[in-house]
């Protein structure tokens, strides 16, 4: 948009490098992903590590989910850097006292150490079955997915099995990690009181589990429905119950820093009070609190504590889990945008102007959206996700 | 031997792999990673040379008075002697280094006298600030100052 | 008197006078801080800081277009390496100051107040504190912009990536990213003048004295005597960034 108009929007004063925001909605992508990624898998290791075996129907799309999200993940953030083609310098010369230098080696870890040798133990023997029954291309992809290895036989499962368990159990710190550093670049940052606070990382976190939970529901619903196949009901409202308890805590978390910042009443407050009320209203108190928030877990608790049918029950999760996605989509444009609306001075404000077919507009964001779909769509050809449970471990 | 492994080889092989990602990650970086890096800091310390290597655009008044000295000691005395010549006169490195590769335009004096002494709330009350309609009926202020001694007899 | 003894003494007297010129344009060089072309600088003799007056600034605006034409900062009214404020502070009100920077103050600040006892006015011009604890050096993921030995807080625009990190962590808004290198710039206290013994752009240019380069470790240095004898203030302290820009006389309504 032209400068002109841009200073025109601007309200108050604002110092003169401010105006134009540094941040844009594919700073949003990113934690929001991450955050998807992290929740995916806390919901799969509730099967894995603590035996919630209600939800094990949706342990292995549960893991591909974050799988296909994760590898989106850093697509964002190369498309927002003024030098995509320096980013390995954060794994050359990482700055230790910097948050966001981390992300290197976290996303590493965590894509490598932990996702990946999960996914590959759980699925090795169905990948060597493949390897063996596939000609052409499809035996080659197979044979190299098992790294060569031909071996299936019960001791070897078992022993898959137990590390596999090492790895799950490994990973939820990792994913802990994975989502709850992203918190702390925001909640580290003393010049931007909107950022600046120890609960980033919590808040985070526990909408990061809400996320994924929320789209893990989703997607076993839809892709149940796509295959004609029967919902488990029992692990339906089981993952509905986690979601409960994920939001509730989330939303207190959120209510506490909310009711702190009120109460304490510093410097900043006016001015981010005033922001709140008009520049972030609609996605702030409409949509995050109201739409994404409120709503939704006021169906989820419908559900907990009145008798419904099994078709209510569905139609109620698939609403609140959508309106979840959104309201916690919209956290993370509040958190992001919301911190550049104001100015350090907390005497103006500017606007967000989003463009379309831009390097960072919405047409990025949206594709960038669209794509871990696609990705599961392949993963989900390559290693399907049923029957859920790999004989092995039942006999084990 | 290798049917004692046969049922971990294929975690051994991935234990291979990573272990080449790592040492090949080492190799990599010992590579790229510029020479002078962590020496002084975490930084390249080359930038601080980096960045002492821009051009010059302004001389500074020194080096204007090492031709100029004639100017200079007209000032004296005359109450815009602690303004250094680029103030009004402009960047004028090119010019100190090779005088005839940048001619020096003469500010316009009204433009370059307002500049600093139009009223103004905001500017500090011991400052001289001067309204050219009240002052002077609008006469260029040329006419009775000269711009490097403005200080006029008497006053 | 010998021809060759009035020779010489005619001869040593020539010398004598360019010399004592040449020690006197020297020695002012040395007074004012700034040794002359010193050909070889040592980063570890100087720990640079700003003394700024504002009971003498005049909002002219010398220094931004001095700063934007000495280090090639793009024109547009959004990318600056220093700016002017004007402040407007009601008596009333003094937490709701109404403060204005048109095109950063390049342009001067065209007067539109007339004098009111009930307002307080005032410019504060601004520019990277060169903090010592740098909460933008903090936060850069791969050291690209770091404090010189000497106390300069400075970009590496050939290892930055461009991630604005840093622009989100300065609590004073002095870095922006130059849209043609797609690189974060910032003041760099004219690091390739004050290391050759110049001043800064903005110091040079300014008419009044109210910028005044200082470095601390020069006990010369007239900025002990600044420092010594005004009330000093730097901005945002609660922040303890270990800013070296000094104010004097600055109002508590300052930002």
């Amino acid at each position: 948009m032209g400068i002109e108009h841009l200073l025109s929007q601007v309200e108050g004063f604002m110092y003169p490098n401010e105006i134009e925001l540094q941040w844009s909605v594919l700073i949003v992508l990113y934690p929001f992903i991450t955050g998807l990624v992290a929740g995916a898998f806390i919901l799969a290791s509730l099967e894995r590590v603590f035996n919630v075996v209600e939800v094990r129907p949706t342990y292995r799309l549960a893991l591909l989910t974050a799988l296909a999200f994760l590898l989106v993940a850093p697509l964002p953030l190369q498309l927002h850097l003024g030098h995509p083609e320096r980013s390995f310098e954060m794994y050359l010369t990482p700055h230790t006292t910097s948050a966001m230098a981390m992300f290197g080696f976290v996303y590493l870890w965590y894509l490598m150490a932990v996702l990946i040798v999960e996914i590959w133990l759980d699925y090795r023997r169905d990948i060597v079955l493949q390897a063996r029954a596939q000609k052409g291309a499809l035996r080659f992809i197979y044979r190299a997915l098992a790294l060569g290895s031909d071996n299936i036989s019960p001791r070897s499962l078992q022993i898959d099995d137990r590390v596999g368990r090492i790895v799950t159990i490994v990973g939820i710190p990792s994913a802990f990690l994975l989502h709850g550093y992203v918190g702390f670049i925001f909640g580290s940052v003393k010049a931007n009181p909107w950022w600046s606070t120890p609960m980033m990382p919590v808040v985070f976190l526990f909408s990061a589990m809400v996320s994924g939970i929320a789209l893990v529901l989703l997607l076993y619903m839809f892709v149940s429905w796509i295959r004609r196949t029967a919902i488990d009901m029992r692990c339906l409202d089981t993952v509905a119950r986690y979601l409960f308890y994920a939001f509730l805590i989330d939303f207190s978390l959120e209510m506490l820093d909310l009711v702190h910042r009120i109460y304490e009443a510093d410097e900043s407050f006016k001015s981010l009070d005033f922001m709140v009320k008009t520049r972030l209203f609609g996605s702030q108190i409409l949509v995050q609190i109201i739409l994404g928030t409120l709503v939704p877990l006021g169906l989820l608790a419908l559900a907990q504590v009145v008798r419904l049918s099994d078709r209510a029950r569905k139609a109620l999760y698939a609403v609140a889990g959508v309106l979840t996605l959104i309201g916690i989509f919209a956290m993370r444009w509040n958190v992001v945008i919301g911190g550049q609306l104001f100015s350090k001075t907390f005497l103006g404000y500017t606007v967000y102007k989003m463009g379309f077919a831009t390097r960072e507009g919405l047409l990025p964001a949206i594709l960038l959206m669209v794509l871990p779909f696609v990705i599961l769509a392949v993963l989900v050809r390559l290693l399907p996700p049923w029957p859920p449970t790999a004989d092995h471990r039942e006999s084990a | 031997m290798a049917h004692r492994f046969s049922d971990i080889e294929h975690l051994l092989r991935l234990a291979a792999i990573f272990i080449a990602g790592i040492v090949l990650f080492v190799a990599v970086r010992a590579v790229l990673v510029p020479d002078d890096f962590g020496v002084l800091g975490h930084y390249r310390a080359g930038a601080i040379e980096d960045n002492r290597q821009r051009p010059l655009v302004h001389a500074g008044a020194e080096a204007c008075g090492e031709c100029h000295d004639d100017v200079v000691a007209s000032r004296t005395g005359g109450g815009h002697e602690s303004i250094r010549c680029e103030a009004c006169h402009g960047p004028l490195a090119r010019h100190a280094t090779e005088p005839s590769d940048q001619a020096p335009e003469l500010p316009d004096a009204a433009s370059v006298c307002l500049r600093c002494h139009l009223p103004a709330v905001a500017k500090p009350e011991a400052f001289p600030q001067v309204d050219p309609a009240e002052h002077a009926g609008n006469e260029p202020c040329d006419a009775c100052h000269a711009a490097h001694a403005p200080r006029l007899e008497g006053s | 008197m010998p021809t060759d003894r009035r020779e010489f003494l005619i001869g040593s007297g020539r010398v004598l006078i360019v010399a004592s010129g040449a020690a006197a344009l020297a020695l002012k060089h040395v007074l004012a801080g700034t040794p002359g072309q010193a050909p070889g600088y040592a980063v570890d003799r100087h720990w640079w800081a700003m003394a700024i007056a504002i009971d003498r600034c005049i909002g002219c605006g010398n220094c931004v277009r001095a700063c934007k034409s000495e280090n090639d900062v793009p024109l547009e009214p959004l990318y600056f390496r220093t700016w002017v404020e004007r402040y407007h502070v009601p008596e009333s009100d003094a937490d709701r100051p109404l403060v204005d920077s048109p095109n950063g103050g390049y342009d001067g600040f065209p007067e539109r107040d007339q004098p009111d006892d009930r307002f307080k006015d005032f410019y504060v011009p601004k520019l990277c504190n060169h903090c010592a604890h740098s909460p933008c050096v903090q936060v850069c993921p791969v050291g690209a912009t770091f404090e010189s030995p000497d106390g300069v807080v400075l970009v590496d625009k050939d290892y930055c990536l461009g991630c604005r990190y840093c622009v989100q962590a300065c609590p004073y808004g002095c870095r922006f990213i130059d849209p043609r290198t797609r690189t974060v710039d910032k003041c760099t206290l004219c690091y390739h003048r004050i290391t050759r013994g110049l001043t800064t752009a903005c110091c040079e240019v300014c008419p009044t004295g109210a910028r005044a380069l200082g470095d601390l470790k020069d006990p010369s240095d007239p900025i002990h005597v600044f420092l010594r004898e005004h009330s000093v203030h730097v901005l945002k302290p609660q922040l303890a960034t270990g800013s070296k820009v000094y104010y004097a006389g600055l109002d508590g309504s300052a930002r």
